[in-house]
């Protein structure tokens, strides 16, 4: 096995991008996750809607829409070419690519881990003193723990295999938006290059086996604890 | 304690409409499944708006649409014990008692968690993890939990109801004594007429989301006792018996009552069916039953076709039934002298 310096920057990339697009979409999820169980409000199956369609829809035509969103000409776009903020064909909107196509993954565990949350504790944690946000906090957060973590690890993995939207709105460019997917995509496309594939291939499934151990012992773990 | 309720709440094809006052520290919420009680205790404690009206706890508004009030249920000060016992799975049993206590102002602070830990026996448990305690012992910090929050109402929904017959009498001394002892007021919400007797001074009784009618333990259990499968029941506090024949005799106002199923120190509580009592006009000869007590008629009750006898001992009353022909035929009227026999395995003793 083989990587040249070009393959570990795209591999540090993959991982530095993955892991800023969790973090970020993180506080989001949970907040919509929240928003959706617990709250009633009209516009509530739209709101679903949206937040899944990311996970039915080519990542091709997401990475398009960011584009149009993001581009010079863009809503987005405008406002950052204003404030001088590089966003297109940067490391940022590799992030960006994967957040959005991640993010139905990350909200959908974490609505699972807040739904098997018995709403009596909700309400016993009320009547005894708590406000709402207080309840949140020490009630429903550490809770649905689990369903944040499985998110989380979820989410992080998908980002380490975003291929469609980010070629799209951050291109391949080797050593500043090439990640692991798009590396192996410009060694398949040459014959000789078979090997250097592999590599990558390789290192790409070794992550995916640490990435699920984690989540696995993880779970196990948070179960002796007698959390949800 | 005064509660004041006027409100009105749709859910689905259900109406609960309550407009009632009540006064009183123990005061019981009765009704059959589905009648609307647990709806009523979500609407005292805030976990659900009324489409209408007010609610107000000692003359303090809680809730009121004309003046536009609605206070959250963290501001309310109700605490609730649930039918399940609802602790924090993520926290320690200690964490659990503290919950409450933790988020109460320092100034209403009136009871201190080692008194209360003390009371509710809690010490033992306080260092284990809520996973590893049995139903009773769950509810017993379910309890404490909700009183260290130092309520100004308690809300007891059904807490009895998840319990096995020899728990739920394990529990009840002591749901009543620290009621007494802090001098927290409570509703009692249960289907169960047993306990509204051992828990209720006053009781509100609902039906089909309405109140129904206001009565005392008393007279709902002789209101119900021809429907009730142990008809009415009698519940006796016995002491300190000693031991005869194989039977626990135990001493009752001017009586002794022999009782097969006793306890050989302390205090026990015995319920009597209103069914196993035999009457007889006069002195019977020689029965097996070995009790048998002189008494007087002090009042007679209806009762869907059969006839309460209330018996009057120096100090002590039973109720006894029978039906309408038998008072007929042995001409029974207040005021007649009658012979009860009781058998020695007709008590039941409860805790």
């Amino acid at each position: 096995m083989t990587l040249t310096p070009e393959d570990s920057t795209a591999i540090w990339l993959s991982l530095k991008v993955a892991l800023t697009a969790t973090l970020l979409a993180l506080p989001f999820g949970f907040a919509l996750a929240w928003l959706i169980v617990f709250k009633k409000f009209r516009g509530k199956v739209m709101l679903e809607v949206l937040v899944n369609l990311p996970l039915t829809l080519p990542p091709v035509v997401i990475g398009f829409f960011l584009l149009l969103l993001l581009g010079k000409n863009g809503w987005i776009g405008k406002l950052l070419d204003a404030s001088a903020i590089p966003i297109i064909f940067t490391w940022k909107a590799a992030v960006i690519a994967s957040a959005t196509v991640g993010f139905p993954l990350l909200v959908r565990s974490i609505r699972l881990g807040m739904e098997s949350i018995d709403e009596q504790l909700i309400e016993a944690s009320r009547s005894l003193g708590a406000a709402w946000y207080d309840t949140l906090v020490t009630i429903i957060l550490p809770l649905s723990l689990r369903g944040i973590m499985a998110g989380s690890l979820l989410m992080f993995a998908r980002s380490l295999g975003e291929f469609g939207a980010t070629i799209i709105i951050a291109g391949n460019i080797p050593g500043v938006t090439q990640t692991i997917p798009l590396a192996i995509y410009d060694y398949a496309s040459s014959p000789s290059s078979v090997t250097m594939a592999l590599s990558l291939c390789l290192v790409s499934i070794l992550i995916s086996v640490v990435v699920l151990t984690i989540h696995e012992l993880l779970g196990k773990k948070l179960d002796r604890r007698g959390a949800l | 304690m005064k509660l004041r309720i006027n409100t009105e709440k749709k859910q689905g094809n259900f109406l609960l409409q309550v407009h009632t006052e009540v006064s009183g520290e123990r005061i019981g919420i009765f009704g059959q499944s589905g009648s609307g009680k647990s709806t009523l205790v979500h609407l005292i404690s805030g976990l659900l708006q009324p489409d209408r009206g007010e609610i107000y706890l000692n003359d303090e508004c809680l809730f009121s649409t004309s003046k536009r009030v609605n206070l959250s249920p963290e501001r309310r000060r109700i605490a609730i014990v649930f039918q399940q016992a609802m602790l924090f799975p993520h926290l320690s049993v200690k964490a659990n008692l503290l919950y409450g206590y933790r988020r109460c102002r320092t100034e209403n602070r009136q009871i201190k968690p080692e008194t209360l830990i003390a009371i509710l026996k809690l010490q033992p448990l306080l260092q284990r993890g809520v996973a590893n305690l049995s139903g009773g012992e769950k509810q017993r910090v379910a309890l404490g939990r909700a009183i260290l929050a130092n309520p100004r109402l308690l809300l007891m929904d059904e807490p009895l109801s998840a319990l096995d017959d020899t728990l739920r009498f394990q529990i009840i001394p002591y749901l009543k004594s620290v009621s007494e002892e802090f001098g927290i007021p409570y509703l009692f919400i249960s289907h169960s007429i047993l306990e509204m007797q051992l828990m209720a001074d006053r009781i509100l009784v609902i039906k089909n989301g309405q109140i129904a009618e206001t009565t005392t333990p008393d007279q709902l259990a002789r209101k119900s006792m021809a429907q009730s499968p142990k008809g009415y029941l009698n519940l006796i506090h016995l002491a300190d018996p000693f031991q005869k024949n194989g039977l626990y005799a135990y001493q009752w106002g001017d009586n002794t009552l022999f009782v097969s199923d006793g306890e050989p120190t302390g205090q026990s509580l015995f319920e009597l069916s209103s069914r196993e009592i035999i009457l007889f006009k006069k002195h019977p000869e020689a029965i097996s039953a070995r009790n048998l007590l002189k008494c007087t008629v002090a009042e007679m009750f209806d009762s869907e076709g059969r006839v309460g006898i209330v018996l009057a001992m120096k100090s002590e009353k039973l109720v006894a039934e029978i039906v309408r022909s038998a008072a007929e035929e042995l001409k029974i009227t207040v005021g007649s002298t009658l012979f009860a026999a009781i058998k020695a395995s007709s008590f039941r003793k409860l805790g």
